[in-house]
């Protein structure tokens, strides 16, 4: 049997990124089951990316990955890849999604360092569920829920954050340093609203009939105004 | 005939899944049902004492996996109910002893011979829960209504959900209506709408559960507490009954009249 592959395993700050190589996808899933089988020991207990690369992967390969990670105890929290199908899949699975290649180092954490760093040229990502409690979703151009998100969930876009419906988690908009981003709600009521570095939290009295509202900052402080302006 | 796996499951630990396990067991066997409830909460395990059979323990569900014994060995038949069997946890080994597919098997072995296959998971969302939710046709959540309950349920379901086992049902376990009624603990319609997904069942709290639970006699074996009620009305919305939800404080007039409203426009269609 062939001893190389293509795997390469390195160190982050958040644990261990293990990048695929290239060719069919069952392929190199075997090659990192015979990696995990060789260095059972080093892997137990730990916690990994996987990267993809910008292969289109549905849910049912992800898990199979996350399952093939799980019996030598590694937990597998985020996939990176460029392919949009990939990222959806990986949303659906209630793992972190990321994006582009950019993040690979992951030792400066993927998003929110630097505001000399200019908006990354990135689209929207669409999500059309409900954001339940323990599920992130990070993005570096606008996100657009269609759907409630829960607290204990957390927003984090580069750019805007739309959200179509109860907005009751932890959102960061801008977290580039983007000070023109904004949050827009149905039902403004975060539990932690942040837009660039600024922060603010909601109203302790929850109101009894929610107003959409749009939050910006104005004056170097977070508002939040009632949508449309009277 | 194949009997139907539901898996109960909360993330948060303390809030009574065994007890709920236990107690949809009796009363479905009860109803007739054959039933087999399985412990999956390898290394803590808790339903043969709530069922009062943990001193008939010969083979346990891990003996079945590793080949020691036969799956029928393993089973053991309550002392009260001809249809009702408890497929035991290890208590001396801990959960990496089981793996998904090993559920998977012995339930799919399990199906031809009975109704329903009752899975009792451990807490967390680590790879016990994995193991118990693998099998599953159907998932039902408990909750208490405290926020911090809620909380974790609202990210196991999203789990079950990504693991495409989703709807998942809820069954809000410890309701006091008392609290409720005073405006100290959230209510039935706030659990409902914090979390979007469907009730099965609301079970009130009740001292004759603590009871039943030392004494390995559960309380769905009684029809007289309101436990034992609540176990018994989910246990014929399982069968595909329509039982109503109790009403647990008085609908104020708006209410009635939007219920009588929303009556006379069903019944026009």
């Amino acid at each position: 049997m062939r001893e190389r592959d293509d795997i390469a395993i390195k160190g982050t700050r958040q644990g261990l990124l293990i990048a695929l190589g290239e060719g069919p996808w069952e392929a190199q899933v075997d090659a990192l089951a015979r990696r995990l089988e060789k260095g059972a020991a080093f892997f137990r207990g730990g916690r990994a990316a996987l990267d993809v690369g910008p292969r289109p992967l549905n849910e049912s390969q992800i898990r199979q990955a996350r399952d093939l990670l799980a019996r030598y105890e590694v937990d597998l929290w985020a996939v990176q890849s460029t392919a949009d199908a990939t990222i959806l899949a990986t949303v659906r699975l209630g793992l972190s999604p990321i994006l582009g290649p950019e993040a690979a180092a992951g030792d400066t954490g993927p998003l929110r360092e630097g505001k000399e760093t200019p908006a990354p040229p990135a689209g929207g990502l669409v999500v059309e569920r409900t954001v339940r409690s323990g599920q992130r979703i990070e993005h570096p151009g606008d996100v657009i829920i269609i759907g409630d998100v829960h607290a204990g969930a957390e927003i984090i876009a580069g750019r805007h954050v739309i959200v179509w419906g109860k907005l009751h988690g932890v959102v960061h908009a801008g977290a580039l340093g983007d000070e023109r981003a904004v949050v827009c709600a149905l039902d403004l009521a975060p539990t932690q609203l942040r837009i660039a570095d600024h922060i603010a939290r909601s109203p302790e009295e929850r109101r009894r009939r929610p107003v959409p509202e749009m939050a910006r900052v104005h004056k170097g402080r977070i508002e939040a105004v009632p949508w449309p302006h009277r | 005939m194949s009997a139907r796996v539901v898996t109960i499951t909360s993330g948060k630990g303390g809030v009574g899944k065994t007890t709920v396990t236990a107690n949809l067991g009796v009363a479905l066997a009860m109803r007739g049902q054959r039933v087999v409830t399985i412990d999956a909460d390898i290394g803590l395990r808790n339903l043969d004492v709530m069922l009062g059979l943990e001193n008939r323990i010969v083979y346990d569900l891990v003996d079945v996996v590793e080949g020691r014994c036969r799956l029928r060995q393993a089973l053991v038949r309550d002392k009260r109910l001809q249809e009702l069997y408890l497929l035991p946890a290890a208590q001396t080994r801990d959960k990496s002893a089981v793996r998904a597919e090993d559920m998977v098997r012995v339930c799919d072995e399990l199906r031809e011979s009975f109704d329903f296959l009752l899975v009792d998971s451990p807490a967390g969302i680590e790879q016990g829960f994995r193991n118990a939710v693998a099998p599953a046709d159907e998932v039902f959540i408990v909750t208490n209504p405290e926020v911090a309950a809620v909380r974790d349920a609202d990210r196991v379901i999203g789990l079950i959900e990504a693991e495409g086992k989703g709807p998942a049902r809820l069954i809000i376990n410890r309701l006091k209506p008392e609290l409720v009624r005073r405006g100290d603990m959230l209510d039935t319609s706030a659990v409902i709408e914090l979390l979007a997904i469907d009730l099965i069942g609301i079970v009130p709290e009740d001292e004759t559960v603590i009871v039943a639970a030392n004494t390995g006699r559960p309380v769905a074996f009684t029809d007289n507490s309101p436990a034992g009620r609540a176990f018994h009305n989910i246990a014929r919305r399982m069968l595909g009954e329509e039982v109503p939800f109790a009403p647990l404080k008085e609908p104020g007039f708006l209410e009635r009249f939007f219920r009588w409203m929303r009556a006379e426009g069903e019944e026009q269609r």
